[in-house]
């Protein structure tokens, strides 16, 4: 999984957890005024609308809600690594994010699994947040 | 939040037409447009300049921007109200909510809604799959690989967790579907399916296959909205709308509030209000189905069955025509026709068949209140309508 497959693409909202990336952390929107946590980065808090807002470091711990072995990928890109897993996690703070879940035994993955970030390589430095299954009890 | 005002019994469905459907190799998108609305509008029994509004919504194939401006170009009607929805395969819903709205407000008198692609031949089958990758998040999504089936399979599995839907429940949703399809004349699909055809059929994203996604096909649909009063003086039989509503509330899956409650609540609660019906008031409907676990879900969210109960629903055959409550009555877009938003406007389109009666073996015993629900992006946004055949 690598460097043929897709760079991440920066714009001016998501800048700041594509950099957070390339250190190996995963950053999460938290609202100042709210205390809420959401994902997808934007200008303004979803849940109250405050635009005073900050970008934290998740534990890069959560658990499957669903996933899918895809066997036909989308993409020309993709169509070397399937079968793969795409999967929506809960981190523990609360968001939902889309991942892959990577690893020797990602395709055993079922749903309320445990999982820990890892970053993927996607080339000239950046990385992608990835998942794979946590050992038992993490 | 509540509105003061209501649709009910506002405007009709005075024409309905569909393109050639299939392999149509010789036509353009636009050219298939054309078709369905040339039919729409004889089978009204109106002429082309009757036409004052055209509502139209997006394509993958065609590369144009304006899409409702080059429509009415190429139709050579200039019109005075003229928009393009794109709210993925809600749009034929959206698209008569608001032509609903315009004529109820006296800003238009006949409205055309008009969709269609030529997703079968105008591109190559790579080409189809890809363009429609873009409904995934272009920074957070599309980097994993995500696809459009991947999406749903990640919701047919929590809906199988949740509440222990079958593979099998899954494969009964588009065995269903085929059997209606071999009664309209115009399905792309000719040949019975088997569950076991369905079951192995080649595997996309588990746990659905080839044979759990929809058609990729050439085919535009049209139907005609006038008011009332109007509607009466037509040449056709006018089936009118009761009620309408929408909800929308998350475009990429990573937002959605649930992988298992939608939209379609809401939006259903909305049309049935309006129209002072409830579930049991139906006696057809059209869901769409652009994966065999959306009509599980739409049915458990439109009230028809108790949540987690979609499944049995179809395995138990109160979807079929004779059933319960027929589903799809076409061949849906599992079986039918799936080509952009025309896939669920070909809804509508049958549920005005079914309302004027005489389909033959297709003819659903006594149809006198259909519900058309249509759904964008991974169960996004939603619209649902009742129609009736009788202005109750």
């Amino acid at each position: 999984m690598s460097h043929d497959l897709p760079r991440p693409i920066v714009n001016a909202d998501s800048q700041p957890y594509w950099d957070g990336a390339r250190e190996s952390k995963l950053l999460i929107r938290k609202c100042k005024a709210c205390s809420a946590f959401h994902f997808m980065p934007r200008h303004v808090c979803p849940d109250c609308w405050s635009t005073d807002l900050e970008w934290v470091e998740s534990a890069g711990k959560g658990s499957v809600h669903s996933f899918s072995i895809i066997r036909r990928a989308s993409l020309d890109a993709y169509s070397a690594r399937t079968p793969y897993v795409t999967a929506l996690i809960d981190l523990d703070e609360g968001p939902r994010m889309v991942t892959n879940i990577v690893g020797d035994d990602a395709l055993s993955v079922a749903i309320g699994d445990r999982v820990t970030v890892v970053f993927e390589d996607r080339g000239d430095g950046a990385l992608l947040p990835q998942f794979q299954r946590a050992a038992a009890g993490a | 939040m509540t509105v003061s005002s209501t649709l009910k019994n506002k405007v009709a469905i005075v024409g309905v037409g569909e393109s050639d459907i299939g392999r149509v190799p010789n036509m353009t998108g636009l050219g298939l447009n054309a078709q369905a609305a040339k039919r729409a509008i004889e089978d009204a029994g109106l002429n082309v300049s009757d036409i004052d509004g055209v509502m139209t919504a997006y394509s993958f194939t065609e590369p144009y921007f304006m899409l409702g401006s080059v429509l009415c170009e190429y139709l050579g009607i200039k019109p005075r109200l003229n928009a393009s929805m794109v709210v993925g395969g809600a749009s034929p819903a959206v698209m008569l909510h608001h032509a609903a709205m315009a004529i109820a407000a006296g800003q238009a008198n006949t409205i055309l809604i008009c969709a269609g692609e030529n997703r079968a031949t105008g591109q190559s089958r790579d080409a189809a799959i890809a363009s429609l990758t873009a409904v995934g998040h272009p920074y957070f999504e599309q980097p994993y690989g995500t696809s459009i089936p991947g999406f749903y399979a990640m919701i047919a599995l929590r809906h199988m967790h949740e509440y222990g839907t079958t593979r099998e429940q899954l494969a009964h949703v588009s065995v269903n579907t085929r059997a209606h399809a071999l009664l309209h004349p115009n399905a792309h699909m000719k040949k019975p399916l088997t569950l076991d055809d369905v079951i192995a059929a080649k595997p996309i994203a588990d746990p659905l296959g080839m044979l759990d996604c929809c058609l990729i096909s050439d085919a535009g649909g049209a139907f005609i909205v006038t008011s009332a009063e109007r509607a009466r003086d037509l040449a056709s039989k006018p089936v009118f709308l009761q009620g309408i509503g929408e909800h929308h509330t998350h475009e990429h899956l990573m937002c959605a509030p649930s992988l298992t409650q939608f939209g379609a609540a809401e939006s259903g609660r909305q049309a049935y209000d309006m129209a002072g019906l409830g579930p049991k008031d139906i006696h057809v409907a059209e869901l769409y189905d652009c994966f065999s676990i959306v009509p599980i879900i739409e049915l458990e969210e439109l009230g028809f069955c108790e949540p987690g109960e979609g499944g049995q629903f179809f395995e138990e055959g109160h979807a079929r025509i004779g059933g319960k409550l027929p589903v799809n009555t076409h061949g849906g877009m599992l079986s039918h026709a799936h080509a952009g938003a025309a896939g669920g406007l070909f809804g509508f389109i049958e549920a005005v068949r079914q309302l004027r009666g005489g389909l033959g073996a297709r003819q659903v015993e006594g149809a006198e209140v259909a519900l058309v629900h249509n759904e964008g992006g991974i169960l996004s946004s939603h619209c649902t309508a009742i129609l009736a055949n009788d202005k109750g």
